[in-house]
């Protein structure tokens, strides 16, 4: 816990990660000697072109990956050099998921699709908590649908709740926006980005769109498995700009 | 299209082998029967060869009634000496002797036990000398009339040597031997297959073989040089006439062993009926597997329609693919019957002492058979899945649809419809004057219609059955789980149906039969001991007729009277008659209706049968018994069957004429006051030099008399067993197709924090759900089956329906046990996902 004594709370943080997959001649390295930390209560975008590395360096810092050198932390736990059952602990108390694909379990209904990670762990939800969340998302009169009746964005709002519900320390989101139209889209942007403002959530979100990248505090641009650029306040003039000059290419 | 087939058919292997087994193994069956049946058909060609190597002709009296191996054991007639002289001689016979020889003579091992005895015969007949297939081994052939000797097998198996007192019960009680003489055959052979032969000197063998002296079974004729037995047998039979049989030594041995592949043939019907539930329950797999590869090929499938192939290209490439699976798993499966079959062969030599095997073949049914089954059966099953494949739009290539699912109407209404003829035939077959094949047939359809309602009830049966284990958060999971695909869930948890409705429909109506029989028998015989034994032959135990006349002069003794059995022709029709000592006695022992001692020329009838052939007291009957000449019997009474142990009761007098002249049970009733630990031990004595058979109380008689109700249960179970294996392979792929089906929800479940070993126990638990789902909707409609059955058999006297709870109740938890272990593979698969690549799994 001594590495808590820092200036800024630091949520989850990567140094000197590289990730390199194959061998020999087939050999791809993924991440070059990452460094960077994400602060606690902010939001934060990964962006980057296909190939340069930005899902990895998620999955590394969600302990979904290993890491082939360096160290990766979730708030004072170092997550690399945990086995199985300590990182399924990890990813059930500690870090928030939402994906692309939303992922809900079809046999589920909403509700119980929120509460599943704490089912999972044994938990009760706080109930303050549950009708916060709910009601943010805009869900209360859906939640005993299942996700086959459900439009995308109410199924990826139902995602972004179940992450929120166990206040994790910090909330992995991967093209949370890709499938959606840009209406849904950007609502669940917003309510991303007031569960940051008003709650202090953690998140940190990987994405191509500028438009969605402009929602957040900060943007990490990635080419070639290494940080090449940083941009605090984006707009979405600011991050194209960027992405331009920078010939980081999306 | 044939390229993209063979090659989308290795891409899929794991399901292929799975569906691929279940036709292995039903085929294995079906060939296994086949080669077995023909080995052992051989084995018996051999075995005559040999026995009558020695015979060019032979000459035997026609037996004085027909008898097939199927209805009973046919009974030798003999021939007086006279005609042996005649037949020596007949020009061209070099030599012609006199043979005994009947089955029936048993031997007292030194144990004091009767040799066991259970399919070969057990041969006595006159020493007749050495020939060139027996070769005495040690001292020598008997002389005095109160000296044997016996084959190597005898002496081993009874542990005898030369200069022991050896017993042998032959159509006479008891008597006492010295052994004089230990013989084997050529090849050191200690028997042919199998049969025990004792040899007397000639007279004794005639008193005690055939019952009288100067009379023959058989001559054994050895032609002269230069006269072909065919020859020889034209010239015998045409100096002997009509009532002899004449045969060459060839004809008899394929006579003889004709037979017994008559035998042999119901047999393998048995073990067929078996190899098609295998089968019938293997197309329920292979249905689901075909179904679900045509799902997962949905964009494929839709691809090559967009890319220009026809309908009937699609059907023919799910086809042919079909036709390859059975084809490669016909084979293997012949491959793997070659194997069981010559394992039977084995299992049948060893329970048979000294039987020799002839070497396993391959006969071209089981050839044949082998590839025809297993291709129709793959085919059969794929036809449904091809269907829907070719249906697929050329769309559904651009689209990432998820098929939603079908309403499950169709299938209901055809289950309902299916059901309605099923259950018209089961109607027909148990009520009506339908056969057999009919109720089989309505088994079948019945078991087709279940199929196809189950889907229907598996939703809410399959939500309750979950709920027991809704308690934990990967219970609830597999619950929701074993519900999402009621059609899947309903074939596979309907494969297991079958097998258990059958093993517990057969326990329903064996068990009430055997209820209703033991409660019948419990209530209506007054005797409270009978002496009797357990027939595991041909033939059956018998005892020294003395004892009953003894057993008669026990105090506390009111009535005792033996019965003895035999099959006759009354005015020419084959039936089982039965003759008492006192008919008095035994409608008293047995607590029937008061009835006359019948005279030597009666015979009492029971009313039903005087109905059913329209005669009446006073009519008279011709009887042709198996020795002897015909004689006609007087009707002197009628009485109720269910009072008495048989339908027709001849007189004491009769029993000389049976072919076995010995009684078979005594029935002995006592007097009021007196109790069974009383009498019991007396009579026990009695019996001890009658070592077939043993006197016991009346419930420990009727257990002993019903054990082979149990039997069957038994082996009923172990035949099916199959069916349940095939089944169980099912849950095993169902499950595994679940698995990878869902490899992005699992992924995901992983990445929220499911724990391995709860990914384990959710998919567990789907499979437990769909097992004892499968299980007791095979516990139900085998009960229904079984208690149709028993109500059709109400008027036959079975009016118990005893349902087999605890049996029941073990198919349940072996069904979730089965679940348990189908899971394990598919359950570790699943918990070893890695989560990345599960997650960004299409």
């Amino acid at each position: 816990m001594g590495a808590q004594t820092m200036e800024t709370p630091v949520a989850a943080r990567a140094e000197e990660v590289w990730k390199v997959y194959g061998k020999a001649e087939a050999q791809v390295v993924a991440l070059r000697g990452v460094s960077a930390s994400f602060g606690r209560g902010k939001f934060t975008a990964i962006m980057g072109p296909s190939g340069s590395g930005k899902s990895t360096l998620m999955h590394c810092l969600a302990g979904l990956d290993t890491v082939t050198r360096g160290t990766v932390h979730i708030g004072g736990t170092e997550v690399t050099g945990l086995n199985d059952k300590a990182l399924t602990r990890l990813r059930r108390d500690r870090v928030g998921f939402i994906f692309q694909q939303f992922n809900l379990l079809p046999t589920l209904t909403a509700a119980e699709n929120i509460r599943l990670p704490l089912d999972i762990a044994g938990r009760k939800p706080d109930p303050q908590w549950w009708d916060t969340v709910i009601e943010t998302v805009g869900l209360t009169d859906r939640l005993s649908h299942r996700p086959a009746q459900l439009s995308g964005g109410q199924q990826q709002r139902v995602a972004c709740a179940r992450a929120l519900m166990s206040r994790p320390d910090v909330i992995f989101a991967d093209e949370p926006t890709g499938n959606l139209d840009s209406k849904s889209g950007a609502e669940v942007l917003a309510f991303l980005r007031d569960s940051v403002r008003e709650h202090g959530q953690t998140i940190v979100m990987v994405t191509h769109d500028p438009v969605a990248a402009s929602y957040t505090d900060r943007v990490v641009f990635l080419a070639d498995g290494s940080i090449v650029h940083e941009l605090a306040k984006p707009t979405p003039e600011t991050v194209l700009e960027a992405m331009k000059s920078g010939e980081v290419l999306v | 299209m044939l390229r993209a087939t063979l090659k989308s058919l290795l891409g899929r292997k794991l399901r292929l082998v799975l569906s691929g087994l279940a036709v292995v193994l039903g085929v294995m069956f079906v060939a296994g029967a086949f080669v077995v049946t023909d080995t052992l058909g051989r084995s018996f060609d051999q075995l005559f060869a040999t026995a009558f190597a020695g015979t060019d002709v032979s000459v035997s009296a026609k037996p004085k009634i027909e008898v097939s191996e199927m209805e009973g054991e046919q009974v030798p007639s003999a021939l007086p000496a006279s005609i042996v002289n005649e037949v020596r001689n007949v020009q061209g016979v070099a030599k012609a002797t006199g043979m005994v020889t009947a089955d029936g003579a048993r031997v007292i091992g030194s144990d004091g036990k009767v040799l066991a005895g259970t399919g070969p015969p057990r041969l006595g007949g006159n020493w007749v000398g050495e020939d060139d297939l027996l070769k005495l081994r040690e001292g020598r052939g008997p002389q005095q009339d109160d000296e044997i000797a016996v084959n190597a097998l005898v002496a081993k198996q009874g542990k005898l040597k030369i200069g022991d007192r050896v017993g042998v019960l032959t159509l006479e009680p008891k008597k006492t031997f010295t052994l004089v003489g230990i013989w084997g055959y050529q090849n050191d052979k200690d028997s042919i297959g199998g049969s025990q032969e004792v040899a007397f000197t000639e007279p004794v063998a005639q008193k005690l073989m055939i019952g009288q002296t100067g009379m023959f079974n058989m001559i054994n004729v050895k032609a002269a040089d230069g006269v072909t037995p065919e020859q020889l047998r034209d010239r015998i039979a045409t100096t002997v006439g009509t009532g002899y049989d004449v045969k060459t030594g060839d004809q008899l041995a394929e006579d003889n062993a004709a037979s017994l592949k008559e035998f042999l043939g119901f047999f393998n019907k048995i073990l067929l009926g078996f190899a098609s539930v295998a089968l019938f329950v293997g197309i329920f797999l292979i249905l689901n597997t075909f179904s679900i590869i045509v799902a997962q090929r949905t964009r494929e499938l839709a691809m090559m329609r967009a890319l220009g192939a026809s309908r009937r290209q699609v059907i023919g490439s799910v086809l042919l693919e079909a036709v390859v699976i059975g084809l490669v798993a016909a084979l293997i499966g012949l491959a793997a019957g070659v194997g069981v079959g010559a394992g039977l062969g084995q299992l049948f030599a060893s329970l048979n002492d000294g039987f020799e095997m002839a070497s396993v073949g391959v006969p071209l049914s089981a050839i044949l058979s082998s590839l025809i089954v297993g291709v129709l059966v793959t085919v059969v099953a794929a036809v449904l899945p091809a269907l829907r494949a070719s249906r697929i739009s050329p769309v559904a290539a651009m689209q990432d649809v998820a098929t939603p699912d079908r309403p499950l109407t169709k299938v209901s209404v055809a289950g309902a419809v299916v059901g309605a003829i099923g259950g018209t035939m089961l109607g027909i077959g148990l009520y009506g004057s339908g056969g057999l094949w009919l109720i089989l047939g309505g088994v079948l359809v019945s078991f087709i219609a279940v199929a196809l309602l189950t889907p229907l009830i598996s939703r809410p049966v399959v939500g309750l059955l979950g709920r027991l284990f809704s308690w934990s958060v990967p219970g609830r999971l597999g619950r929701l789980n074993s519900g999402r695909n009621p059609r899947r869930t309903a074939i596979t948890a309907a494969a297991l149906m079958v097998g258990i409705a059958l093993v517990t429909g057969v326990t329903v109506v064996m068990n009430s039969a055997k209820t209703s029989i033991a409660a019948t028998a419990e209530d209506t015989v007054k005797a409270q001991i009978i002496i009797g034994g357990e027939q595991n032959g041909p033939r059956p135990p018998t005892f020294d007729p003395a004892v009953l006349d003894q057993t008669r002069e026990i105090t506390g003794v009111r009535a005792a009277a033996g019965i003895w059995n035999d099959q006759a022709q009354i005015n020419g029709k084959l039936t089982y008659v039965t003759a008492t000592d006192d008919l008095t006695k035994l409608a008293d022992a047995f607590g029937g209706p008061q009835l006359p001692v019948l005279k030597s020329d009666q015979v009492a009838i029971s009313t039903k049968e005087l109905t059913d052939k329209g005669w009446k007291v006073g009519d008279s009957l011709n009887v042709q018994l198996s020795h002897g000449d015909a004689h006609r019997y007087t009707i002197a009474a009628s009485y109720d069957e269910d009072f008495m142990p048989g339908t027709y009761f001849l007189p004491a007098d009769a029993t000389k004429d049976f072919g076995i002249p010995q009684p078979v049970f005594a029935f002995v009733r006592l007097t009021d006051g007196t109790t069974v630990d009383q009498v019991l031990p007396g009579i026990k004595a009695l019996v001890a030099d009658s070592p077939e058979v043993s006197a016991s109380d009346r419930t420990t008689f009727i257990n002993q008399q019903l054990s082979d109700f149990d039997t069957v249960i038994t082996m009923v179970q172990v035949l099916l067993a199959l069916a349940i294996l095939i089944a169980v392979l099912g849950v095993v792929n169902t499950l595994a197709l679940s698995v990878l089906e869902r490899t992005r929800e699992l992924g995901l479940l992983r990445a929220v924090g499911l724990s391995r070993s709860q990914t384990m126990r959710m998919v567990t638990v789907e499979a437990v759900v769909i097992s004892v789902f499968g299980a007791l909707l095979g516990v139900v409609v085998g009960s229904g089956l079984g208690a149709a059955v028993v109500r059709a058999l109400n008027d036959d006297g079975i009016d118990k329906l005893v349902l087999p709870w605890g049996g029941m109740a073990l198919y349940l938890v072996l069904a979730a046990l089965v679940g348990v272990l189908a899971s394990v593979l598919p359950a570790i698969k699943a918990a070893r996902l890695n989560v990345l690549a599960a997650i960004a799994a299409e």
